[in-house]
């Protein structure tokens, strides 16, 4: 245990050391955070009727989903996995005398987290200052907090989980491109990395119900603002966490099937 | 039973074939051909404790296939191995914490931290007791001379510099068995010369089993007493080093300084030819010795200088190559 630990660990200390990337993801997230807030400031002054959310809701849930994008993202992908696989380092990972799904895991979580770090405080102190409409408001209880918290970390290990499904697949497509990608771009419209969910066609909003995607952000977020009741967000982290205990023993499976008939690449 | 046994051990990769053109590769994307490679092919030997082989073969000719094999990283399609008891790839968790591998070409070290960070990030992996971990590393850092690299991030060593860090970080658990992969590519003379001798001393000190391939053929000279050669997925030869060379070293140039005219004819001397300020003779070794060719020299001309050069080990394997088609 304390081995996963320690690369967490690794992973947390070298993703800290880039911060000019931090900052330039900061200027991003700034930027495209505006983009958004002003198209659905202009989209309710039009005057929409049965919105699903008011408009401090939004806003609150758009400033959110930005400065933790680096945390439930998925298009971001772990690039030294991918890496070791198309080059063959993952030979030494394999001379190790630990489980492989779980050094990944844990270098994907410490990455993530180190990630996010960097990026969380910045934008989230700047946003809470800005004048009404524009600003991120605050949890709508302090239950709903403490909710949002449990759903977030929840969440963060589902996301974490499906991370490392993809370096897996790679191990039988070869490359990341193609399948692997498609399936990470479906995955963050169907987070409601995009558009939130209560958003989506209806029929939609139904298929993403039976999709682990939608738990990942959409529902913390939406327990933060105070956008689902109490019970409906207990039930979340319900279905969060069977999810999670899904995708886990899935990856797992699949890595332990797809070791046996691997293939090292590049000598 | 040995310490390393390995049955007819066979691997075969599946290719996709492709021709290059626009149009082939169009023709592919609907209709894949595929070529069955043997990287290895019925391979067996065995290898007592403590010793050194020496695993030779051209590119391509399955070398590091037979290295992932034995250390748990492919399956292979059929055959047995044996290393201390265990089956490498059944028991590959349990079975990796009695081997280091050094795989020249690639790196086990993070690139953005210092090479002592990696370090204990293996000690926690391999949950190495920390008395034990400090003493082994500390005669690591003393015996590959890092004191004054191990605390830079590995992004800027020198490639010697990262490949001492390589070596010293698969050593840490202390192995029984060491597989080096080419563990000097691109290495300088001097560098070259320290990973060998750090080697010998391992062997000889700690008893590890080392099984090392590479292309560099002084590297196997000095290091290994058995060699086994491999070509196109088959063993080729597996014995001494010294028989090879006995074998095929058959031809010895001979270079004679002086002024006089010299008029040899003798079965064994394969051609004379003039050179600026001497004679250039070919000598089958076979028929004449060199300690009869010298006295016969000696009696005919003034040998002002005189110079014998033994065929190098890399133009025995070159027609040990040819020889066995590979």
């Amino acid at each position: 245990m304390k081995a996963y630990f320690t690369y967490f660990k690794l992973k947390f200390i070298s993703g800290l050391q880039y911060r000019s990337a931090a900052w330039a993801g900061i200027a991003t997230q700034f930027f495209f955070g505006f983009v958004y807030v002003m198209i659905y400031i202009a989209f309710y002054d039009s005057g929409g009727e049965n919105l699903p959310m008011n408009i401090h809701q939004v806003i609150t849930y758009l400033w959110l989903n930005q400065s933790l994008l680096a945390l439930v993202n998925q298009f971001s992908k772990d690039q030294e996995l991918f890496k070791m696989v198309k080059d063959g380092t993952i030979s030494y990972e394999l001379a190790r005398p630990k489980n492989l799904y779980f050094m990944w895991y844990f270098k994907v979580l410490g990455q993530r987290l180190s990630n996010v770090v960097l990026r969380f405080f910045p934008l989230i102190l700047v946003t809470s200052l800005l004048p009404k409409p524009y600003t991120f408001g605050g949890p709508s209880s302090l239950f709903n907090f403490l909710l949002f918290l449990i759903s977030l970390t929840i969440g963060t290990l589902l996301v974490t989980a499906l991370t490392v499904l993809y370096p897996i697949i790679t191990l039988t497509t070869m490359s990341e491109k193609g399948i692997v990608n498609i399936m990470i771009s479906i995955a963050d419209i169907l987070s409601g990395l995009v558009v939130p969910i209560p958003f989506f066609p209806l029929f939609l909003q139904k298929i993403s119900k039976f999709l682990p995607f939608q738990y990942i952000s959409d529902l913390p977020f939406r327990i933060y603002v105070g956008n689902v009741d109490i019970l409906f967000g207990i039930h979340g982290i319900f279905i969060q966490t069977i999810w999670f205990i899904i995708i886990v023993f899935f990856g797992f499976s699949l890595m332990k099937k797809n070791l046996k008939r691997v293939v090292v690449q590049g000598g | 039973m040995s310490f390393i046994e390995v049955k007819q051990i066979s691997k075969t990769f599946r290719v996709a074939k492709k021709k290059s053109g626009l149009k082939e590769a169009i023709k592919s994307f609907f209709k894949r051909e595929y070529l069955i490679v043997k990287a290895v092919e019925d391979v067996s030997f065995s290898i007592d404790e403590g010793e050194i082989v020496g695993y030779i073969g051209p590119n391509g000719a399955g070398k590091s296939t037979t290295i992932k094999i034995l250390s748990g990283i492919l399956n292979p399609d059929f055959g047995e191995c044996k290393i201390a008891g265990m089956t490498p790839w059944k028991e590959r968790v349990k079975y990796v914490k009695n081997i280091g591998v050094v795989f020249g070409q690639k790196s086990q070290l993070w690139w953005d931290i210092p090479a002592e960070d990696t370090f204990d990030l293996l000690r926690d992996i391999y949950e190495i007791p920390e008395e034990e971990y400090q003493s082994t590393k500390n005669d690591l850092i003393k015996k590959l001379n890092l004191e004054d690299i191990i605390n830079i991030p590995v992004r800027q060593l020198s490639l010697g510099q990262r490949m001492r860090c390589e070596i010293a970080a698969s050593l840490l658990h202390n192995p029984k068995i060491l597989f080096l992969d080419e563990p000097t590519i691109g290495l300088d003379a001097v560098s070259k010369q320290l990973v060998r001798d750090f080697i010998k001393r391992l062997n000889h000190e700690k008893h590890t089993t080392i099984i090392l391939t590479s292309h560099d053929m002084s590297d196997i000279t000095t290091l290994a007493k058995r060699i086994i050669l491999i070509g196109n997925g088959k063993v080729l030869y597996d014995g001494s080093l010294k028989k090879l060379k006995d074998q095929y070293e058959t031809e010895t140039t001979v270079y004679v300084k002086t002024k006089d005219k010299l008029d040899i004819r003798k079965k064994g001397i394969l051609k004379k030819s003039k050179t600026k300020d001497g004679y250039q003779l070919l000598v089958q070794t076979k028929e004449l010795s060199i300690s009869k060719l010298l006295p016969l020299l000696s009696r005919k001309i003034e040998i002002e200088d005189i110079e014998i050069e033994n065929e190098s080990i890399d133009q025995i394997i070159v027609k040990l190559y040819e020889d066995y088609q590979i």
